[in-house]
């Protein structure tokens, strides 16, 4: 012990406190300023130019559907020929994109200007423009809560599972597994065929009925059925960076549990879920189409991308460009989400690249 | 085969068995959750008529018993009488539409499958050319179609615009545009698939040796890498079969095909009550059953993979 301590302090090298030269300050010098997680993200994001033209896509489509139906003259369930006190005008119905209506070429003649129906109209003489604007509205609307309620509910099971550990965890995930092998198609079919005859007499008359019972019902079948993926993975996040060496380090150096939580665990885990729920949201815009092409979606009049693309069906060797269009905007809105989704696990998770 | 493998195949035996249970039970009690039952969208029927239809059909009895009945019949795969199309059998109709319904699901998977490989094969080995390029392109495109867009489309351009094949599913050659439908998606995704790991086999060491040794182009990848770089795709084809069913369930509807996709959804709109719980049952189980397989399938071709 005494002979170490000798040795020790015979062998301290001098060299080594001697001032640093101007050359080897200037190596210490931050050679750019440090950034943080979220904006090496952002950087990472901005040079990836697939998913940055697909969020500019997204935006657009989206900022369209909100604001185009605000100021467009014609309304989505407004049958043009149908005027109060007059005899339907069936010229207005299946106009071909950028024709007029007998009534509406003779206001042109006379000098008027008339908003012209871009994508024609339908059987009904409802303006198609309009329409496929509101769907969209409707199926972005739909994806977009769809997915809120999944993360929430995920989380808060995922999570709880992970912290409670035991005999908790055992039993929620074997409810899990199960929900998970369930055929969730035929599952969602059937609910919401049955829910929507159930539901539709509950709501009447309440504020919920002009949201339709058939889209509360895709709501409640993703509340019952799609929270498992998201709760499964929260609940892995949280059982492996529990158990991470920065974590452990952090509690030696005396870190409190909510600092355990708010600096190590969260940001860990947040890109992960952000992520997800981004993939999440193209998934369940696909399920709502899918079910409105079935019949089982959005309630008539209201449109949505999959019920005019089914509608469309009818008069497809006519009017083809009717399925086309809606058909465009679905697979346009779709392939956007997931190329965006991708693009921000790349900047955001560089983990799972490998 | 080691006992964690025997150990796993029975746990998600079991765990299949018990996912059928549900779906049976989830169907019987979503069904019966229909306000007024079954008979309740008949032309109006006087109390005493539906007293006697209820009585025939067992529905007066308790919920509880009415449950036990249905899980022994369905067992025993008794189905009962449709609702609505008067004197046929639920498993005579199942029956009739699943021979159409399997014929299209098996040779669209086999031809996905086919295809789905020697692209993605081809992918990987013209890695960052040209080919790599429009392949990936392409396949993204299809990917992100729902399949009812792409039926409705396939149906525009080949039966509307050029008339190639019939639009009627029912037809001579009508099942080939239906099965070009339920293709495209598996095809891309087994392309995809197969690309990424076939780029991952052919960094392995043990090719690397076998060109090494001077094997040469398409021997590497038939004697060496394929057989490695296919066992992820075993694990789609639970995933594939569960989409080839809901996509039957739209294509046959675009396309008229009398299937059993068709049957459930037509079911549906009558609301056939007995109809609609033996497709479900039917196809549900069908697909917990082929996800066992290829779980299993998976777990034997590669013990090394820990799947729990």
């Amino acid at each position: 012990m005494n002979g170490n301590l000798k040795r020790f302090s015979m062998q301290v090298d001098l060299d080594s406190f001697i001032p640093a030269t101007d050359a080897e300050k200037e190596y210490m010098v931050t050679m750019r300023p440090s950034t943080t997680f979220f904006h090496d993200g952002i950087v990472r994001l901005r040079k990836n130019r697939v998913a940055t033209v697909s969020f500019f896509i997204i935006v657009i489509i989206t900022l369209m559907a909100i604001f185009i139906p605000i100021f467009w003259p014609y309304k989505y369930e407004e049958m043009l020929g149908m005027k109060p006190g007059k005899p339907m005008d069936a010229s207005y119905n299946n106009l071909r994109p950028f024709e007029y209506s007998k009534a509406e070429q003779a206001r042109i003649d006379e000098g008027e200007s008339v908003m012209p129906h871009l994508f024609g109209t339908d059987s009904q003489g409802r303006d198609y423009f309009i329409r496929v604007v509101y769907g969209t509205r409707i199926s972005l609307a739909v994806g977009f809560f769809a997915s809120i309620i999944v993360l929430v509910i995920g989380i808060v099971v995922g999570s709880v599972s992970g912290y409670a550990g035991g005999a908790v965890d055992m039993i929620i995930m074997r409810i899990v597994d199960i929900i998970y092998s369930l055929p969730d198609m035929l599952m969602v079919i059937l609910l919401a065929a049955v829910l929507r005859q159930r539901l539709g007499p509950a709501i009447e008359g309440t504020p919920l009925a002009s949201i339709g019972s058939n889209i509360i019902s895709l709501f409640i079948i993703f509340a019952l059925l799609y929270w498992v993926g998201m709760s499964r993975l929260v609940r892995g996040q949280i059982l492996s960076l529990r158990e991470q060496e920065y974590v452990l380090a952090a509690r030696t150096a005396g870190a409190k549990g909510s600092w355990v939580i708010r600096k190590h665990l969260i940001p860990n885990c947040i890109s992960v879920i952000v992520i997800s729920t981004a993939l999440q949201i193209p998934s369940a815009i696909f399920t709502e189409s899918y079910l409105s092409f079935l019949g089982l979606g959005v309630n008539a009049p209201m449109p949505s991308l999959g019920s005019l693309a089914s509608d469309a069906l009818n008069g497809l060797s006519s009017y083809p460009y009717r399925l086309v269009i809606p058909a465009i905007v679905i697979s346009l809105i779709v392939l956007s989400l997931n190329l965006f989704g991708d693009g921000l696990r790349d900047a955001f998770d560089p983990k799972l690249n490998n | 085969m080691n006992p964690k493998t025997l150990k796993y195949i029975l746990k998600r035996l079991i765990l299949g068995v018990f996912t059928v249970w549900v779906v049976i039970t989830l169907t019987f009690f979503i069904m019966h959750a229909v306000p007024g039952g079954p008979f309740l969208s008949e032309k109006a029927v006087s109390p005493a008529a539906q007293a006697a239809m209820e009585a025939k059909y067992g529905l007066d009895k308790p919920l509880m018993v009415q449950y036990t009945t249905y899980l022994t019949d369905v067992i025993r795969f008794r189905f009962g009488p449709s609702l609505k199309q008067r004197g046929r059998m639920v498993i005579d109709i199942m029956y009739d539409g699943l021979v159409v319904s399997v014929r299209l699901g098996i040779v669209a998977a086999l031809l996905a499958l086919g295809f789905g490989v020697v692209l993605g094969a081809t992918a990987a080995l013209r890695r960052n050319t040209v080919i790599d390029r429009i392949i990936m392109i392409i396949t993204t495109a299809f990917v992100s179609m729902p399949s009812f867009i792409m039926g409705s489309l396939l149906l525009v351009a080949f039966a509307i615009k050029i008339q190639l094949f019939p639009a009627n599913g029912a037809t001579e050659g009508g099942l080939v545009l239906p099965i070009i439908t339920l293709m495209l998606y598996p095809m891309s995704y087994i392309t995809r698939l197969t690309r990424s790991s076939m780029l991952d086999v052919l960094g392995q060491d043990y090719i690397r040796t076998a060109k090494a040794k001077g094997v040469t182009g398409w021997r590497i990848i038939f004697g060496h890498a394929l057989k490695n770089a296919l066992i992820p795709v075993i694990t789609y084809f639970g995933p594939m079969l569960a989409y080839i069913v809901t996509g039957s369930l739209v294509v046959e509807q675009i396309f008229a095909v009398p299937g059993i996709g068709r049957a459930f959804v037509q079911s549906i709109i009558n609301r056939d009550y007995t109809l609609i719980m033996g497709t479900t049952i039917v196809l549900a189980s069908l697909i917990v059953i082929m996800n066992l397989v290829s779980d299993i399938m998976y777990k034997i071709v590669d013990p090394r993979i820990n799947l729990e």
